[in-house]
This record gives structure tokens, sequence and C-alpha cells, in this order.
């Protein structure tokens, strides 16, 4: 098959990298807050973080449509520091992915977090290493296996998004068109060999990614606790 | 730890300690405040601790020199105490403050965060970084640190390797070590923090007994060596006895004693304290001389001759340190004709606390300068006329345990 066919896999994989590499500098302090602090506040972060989780991904998409149009305060913001729209864009649909995949990024690294207990880190504070010091050295390579299923959900989560992503996106070819929308056109379209194709693909892919993460937790396991 | 035993009587779980006495007697220190060596700095702890159900009040100056044990019963606010010196205690108010460095007065807002205090500490349950070696966990410590002012030469990375033994498990993983070695490692980890204070919290409680005997060595070795002010948390009386030149006692998160080892542990009640099997006393003697055929030592306590299982590291003339358990000692009136009981102490009778809710006494025996406890059963005090003032043979189901001798 010809390789325009294969351009929304390829802005899809593009999408679920940024969106990862995204998460995981924003979605790390956050889960370590969440996973330390004493604060009354702590249940109200947390409900906001996990509410991408149970609203429909239609009803994100529209407000973010809404936040996002050239009319909202950071919409309008956006042009005027940009001069183009976040709507109907590629940041655009990584600023909705970023929000909709969220909880994939900070409930495992959250609990993974928490899983560590106070120990390591008084162990490290008692050994003269800074707060940011005893993260790096000790909370975070312990985390490892927390840090790698965040990643590997939160990407495989914005690959297969799909409503947020038309409310927000819509379906331009090259910008916006990513793998689950041109599965759902081939197949409206009733094309179904390259929705078979796509899917094709899609489905392997996942697969791979899915026993990597099997083997390499397995390792994982062996080597740190 | 069999091999270390000699059972000269009956009971070889665990009567008579004998412990070492490197420095020369006397090293009495005096009960009650103790004066600061001239060498040493101060450790002024006034420390509250408020939580819902229980609260730790503590005001006490330690000289920051020796090992002092912090002692007491579970729950008794020991390890909280050693939190708030760590630092981990965020609910902790007052003051604490090493040779006049602050690093707490919540009046004036201070409160030094943890990683900049200079203390070192191991955890009951070691705590090293399961991601690193030993080497690792080592090097983690090593590279944070700044050499402490108070050591005369600083410490050095083979010098801790050296004392503990770490150079077989350099290369090891801490889940494949014992609990003996993960504490040998986390000592020398703390050790590598190069502290001007050094906190060991219940070290051995998480071990066999077994490996109980293969860490004390080392545990003993570590203060003659290196020299850092050590507070020993520890709720069992045998290990404080070996290792500690006072003792803090802590119940119910107050300080109920403070003072030189001897005299503290000679004049508690220790059986509020303690567990009642753990209740003992410990008795300072001084060497005699060594036996070669029986491979005996004798020592002089006050004029009075005891023997126990030989004392290869002790020279005639120093002196050992006795710990006697009271549910090792029995009591007689008159002098028992000849038994497989080696030690027989005359003393006094002083106390007699009689425990209604059990089987139970605990008699005092004055032998002189020291006194021994002795749990007798409260029918045999009546069968045998027991009163205050009566002189009584108290004899040592001896059992001796020379804690260096695995070295």
């Amino acid at each position: 098959m010809e390789l325009p066919a294969l351009a929304p896999l390829w802005l899809s994989l593009q999408l679920a990298a940024a969106a990862t590499a995204v998460l995981l500098v924003v979605g790390t302090p956050l889960a370590w807050w969440l996973a330390r602090t004493r604060s009354p506040i702590r249940p109200v972060i947390e409900a906001v973080t996990a509410l991408p989780l149970v609203l429909p991904p239609t009803v994100l998409g529209f407000y973010l449509l809404l936040l996002m149009s050239p009319r909202s305060w950071l919409g309008g913001l956006w042009v005027e520091i940009t001069d183009t729209t976040l709507t109907f864009s590629f940041t655009g649909l990584l600023v909705a992915s970023v929000v909709y995949s969220l909880p994939f990024m900070v409930q495992p690294l959250q609990a993974a977090f928490e899983s560590l207990g106070r120990g390591p880190l008084e162990a490290a504070a008692a050994l003269r290493a800074s707060p940011i010091d005893a993260f790096l050295t000790v909370a975070a390579p312990l985390s490892l296996r927390g840090f790698l299923t965040a990643a590997v959900l939160t990407f495989a989560h914005t690959i297969g998004e799909f409503g947020v992503v038309l409310m927000v996106g819509g379906n331009i070819p090259g910008r916006t068109r990513v793998i689950s929308i041109a599965i759902y056109e081939h197949v409206e379209t009733l094309r179904y060999a390259e929705a078979h194709t796509l899917a094709a693909v899609l489905m392997l892919f996942a697969f791979a990614v899915l026993v990597f993460v099997y083997v390499f937790n397995r390792r994982l396991s062996v080597r740190v606790v | 730890m069999s091999s270390d035993l000699v059972a000269t009587g009956i009971d070889a779980a665990g009567a008579v300690a004998v412990a070492r006495s490197p420095r020369p007697s006397p090293r009495r220190v005096s009960a009650g405040p103790v004066a600061p060596p001239a060498s040493g700095g101060l450790l002024e702890i006034d420390v509250r601790v408020e939580f819902e159900a229980f609260g730790l009040q503590v005001e006490q100056a330690i000289p920051a020199a020796g090992v002092t044990a912090v002692f007491g019963p579970s729950g008794s606010g020991k390890t909280t105490l050693l939190r708030s010196l760590l630092g981990f205690e965020a609910r902790s108010r007052g003051r604490v403050a090493l040779d006049g460095d602050l690093w707490l007065d919540s009046g004036r807002g201070i409160r030094i965060p943890p990683h900049r205090r200079p203390v070192g500490c191991t955890f009951q349950d070691g705590r090293l970084f399961p991601h690193l070696d030993v080497g690792g966990n080592l090097g983690y410590a090593d590279r944070r640190s700044t050499p402490a002012p108070v050591a005369a030469a600083p410490i050095t990375r083979d010098d801790v390797v050296d004392a503990l033994d770490l150079a077989p498990l350099l290369d090891r993983r801490p889940d494949t070590l014992s609990g003996g070695e993960r504490q040998r490692a986390a000592l020398g980890r703390a050790l590598l923090s190069r502290p001007r204070l050094l906190l060991l919290d219940e070290p051995l409680s998480a071990l066999d007994r077994q490996r109980k005997e293969e860490i004390l060595p080392y545990l003993l070795a570590l203060h003659p060596r290196f020299g850092i002010p050590t507070l020993y948390v520890s709720h069992a009386v045998d290990e404080v006895a070996l290792l500690a030149d006072r003792i803090l006692v802590l119940a119910e998160g107050r300080v109920q004693a403070f003072g030189g080892t001897v005299e503290v542990l000679e004049h508690l009640d220790l059986t509020s304290l303690t567990e009642r099997f753990q209740a003992a006393a410990v008795l300072e003697a001084g060497v005699e001389a060594h036996d070669g055929e029986y491979r005996l030592t004798w020592l002089d306590l006050d004029g009075q001759r005891l023997s126990v299982p030989r004392i290869e590291h002790l020279a005639v003339g120093e002196s050992a340190r006795l710990l006697v358990r009271s549910r090792d000692v029995s009591l007689a009136t008159e002098r028992p004709s000849p038994t497989s009981i080696r030690n027989v102490l005359s003393g006094v009778l002083v106390a007699l606390d009689q425990d209604e809710s059990t089987a139970f006494a605990e008699a005092t025996v004055d032998l002189g300068s020291h006194r021994l406890r002795a749990r007798i059963t409260r029918a045999s005090a009546v069968e045998l006329g027991l009163a205050v003032g009566l002189p009584v043979f108290a004899l040592l189901k001896s059992v001796s345990l020379d804690t260096r001798a695995g070295r």
C-alpha cells in the first residue's frame, strides 16, 4: 500500500511520544506531591487528576474545544503569542492528549512512590542527600517499574484516543488525522482494506509493546527489590 | 553461639553474661547529671512531641562522648526521640543542639532539615538501598559526607571496610545478605557519612541470637576505633550493659533515669520497665587470675570470689562487667553444701517485693557495693523465712558468655 496511508500512524506515534514526554515532566512532580503530601486539598487534586478517566471523551473534548478556541482567554492568548490557533492543530492535539492521559501517567507513578515508603528517603536524608538528590538517586531508580508502566500506559492510551481528538483536532490529513480517526473514516467510507491494514498494524504494535513491557518488568523485578 | 557458651551450671539459655571492660577500672560515672568530659561536647535535648495517644517529653543534656544507651520498653518513645534528633519528626517542638550548634529551636523557628544535620544512623531494618550493591551503598554515603571536625583523623572507606569486614560483601546486593551482614553494611554506611553523632536504632533487635553474637564484637569495637559519640537505642538489658557507658532510661515518653550504666542498672527498678525475665543487675568485678587447667577466670567482687569461663581478652587487674539476670539467681539462708553451682555470694537481704498476682517475689541482696536481684517464688520466700535484714547466700547459676570470643 502507498505511503500516505500510513501517515495517520506516523502522526499518532509522534503525538503519543510527545504527550508521554510532556507528561513525564509534568506528571512526575504531581505524582510525587500526591504521594507525599498531607495537605487537605490532596483529595481534590486527586479527583481532578482522575476526572479524564470517568468523563466521556466528548465531554472533555467539548470543554477543551471551548478553552482552546480563539475566543477564550487561553486560545486568544495562544493566537496572540504564536499567531496560530490551538484548535485543529497538532499543538492543540498535544494539549488535549496531555489532559486526557494525565491519570495514566500520574496514578502508576503515585502508586510506585507510595509503595517506596519513607524508609529509603529517610536513609538518603540521613546520608546528607538533599530532597532532590534523594529523589533522583534513590526514589526514581527504585520506581523504575512505575515509570515504565506509566509511560507505556500513557503512550498506548494516547495512540488509542478518539473522541477528544475528533472534538479538538478534527480530521485534517497530515495534521490532526491520527490513526484511530483514519480507521473510523475508512470504515465509514467502506474502505475496509485500508481499515484492515491500519488496524492490524496497530494491533501488532500494541502486542509488541506489551510483550516488551512484561519481559522488561520481569527482569526488573529480579534486580530491584 | 553455643561454642562461646560454657555452662558450669544448669541453664544454658542465658544467665550470667560476662562482658568486657577493656578500659581500666574504676570507670564509674556518677549517677544523675553527668558532667561532660573536657574533650567532648554536649548533646542538649529538650524535646516535646505530642501525639494523640502519646506524648514524648525529654529534657536531658548528654555528653557527646562514648556510648549512651537510650533504654526502655517498646512504646516508651525511644524511636520517637531518635527521629526527633534526626529531624524526621515534624511535630517535635523544643530545642536540640550538638556542641552548641542548633538543630532545632522551635521557639525561634529553627529547624535544620535532616540532610544538613551531621548525624549518622542505622535503622532497625537496615534500610540499605536495594538498587545498589554494598559498595554502592558505602559510596553513596562517602560521596556526600564532609570530614567531621571532631575526628582527629578522617574516616576512610578502607578503615570502615576493614573494621566491619565488608570486603567480601562489596559486590553483593542487599537482598542477598543475611540480617547480620545487612546491619554491618548499614553500620559501615552510617560511619562513612562521617557523622558527629551516631544513632543506632536497635541494630540487633531484628536478629536471632546467633546473628547477634556475630554483630556484637563489631559494635563493641566501633567506638574505640572511630570515637564517634553514639546513642544506642535498645530495649535489651544485656546489650545495654555490654555496650553503654551511660544510660538514659525512658518510660512512657519521660526520662526515668540517667547516669552511668552500672549505677542505673543497679538502682533502677527494672522489673517495671522491662519484661520480668529481663530484670537483671550489673556487677563490675576485677580479674584476679586465669586458670589454665579448668579454663576459668577468677574474679574479685568486693572481696568475694567468682569464677567464670575464661575471659581471654582481659588481663589480670582489668575489670569485667557481669550481667546477672534475676531469674538465674537462687537464694539460700545457709551456705549450701557442695553443688554444681560454683558461684555463691553472701550478702544481706535488703528488699523483698512480692507480686501478689503471680507466684513470684523479687529479692534484692546487698553484696557491699553491688546489689543482686533474685527472682524466687513467694512460697519459697515464706519457707525460707526471708525477711529484710537477713543474711543470705545468692547462688548464681552461672553461664558465662564472652562476647568477644568469636573474634
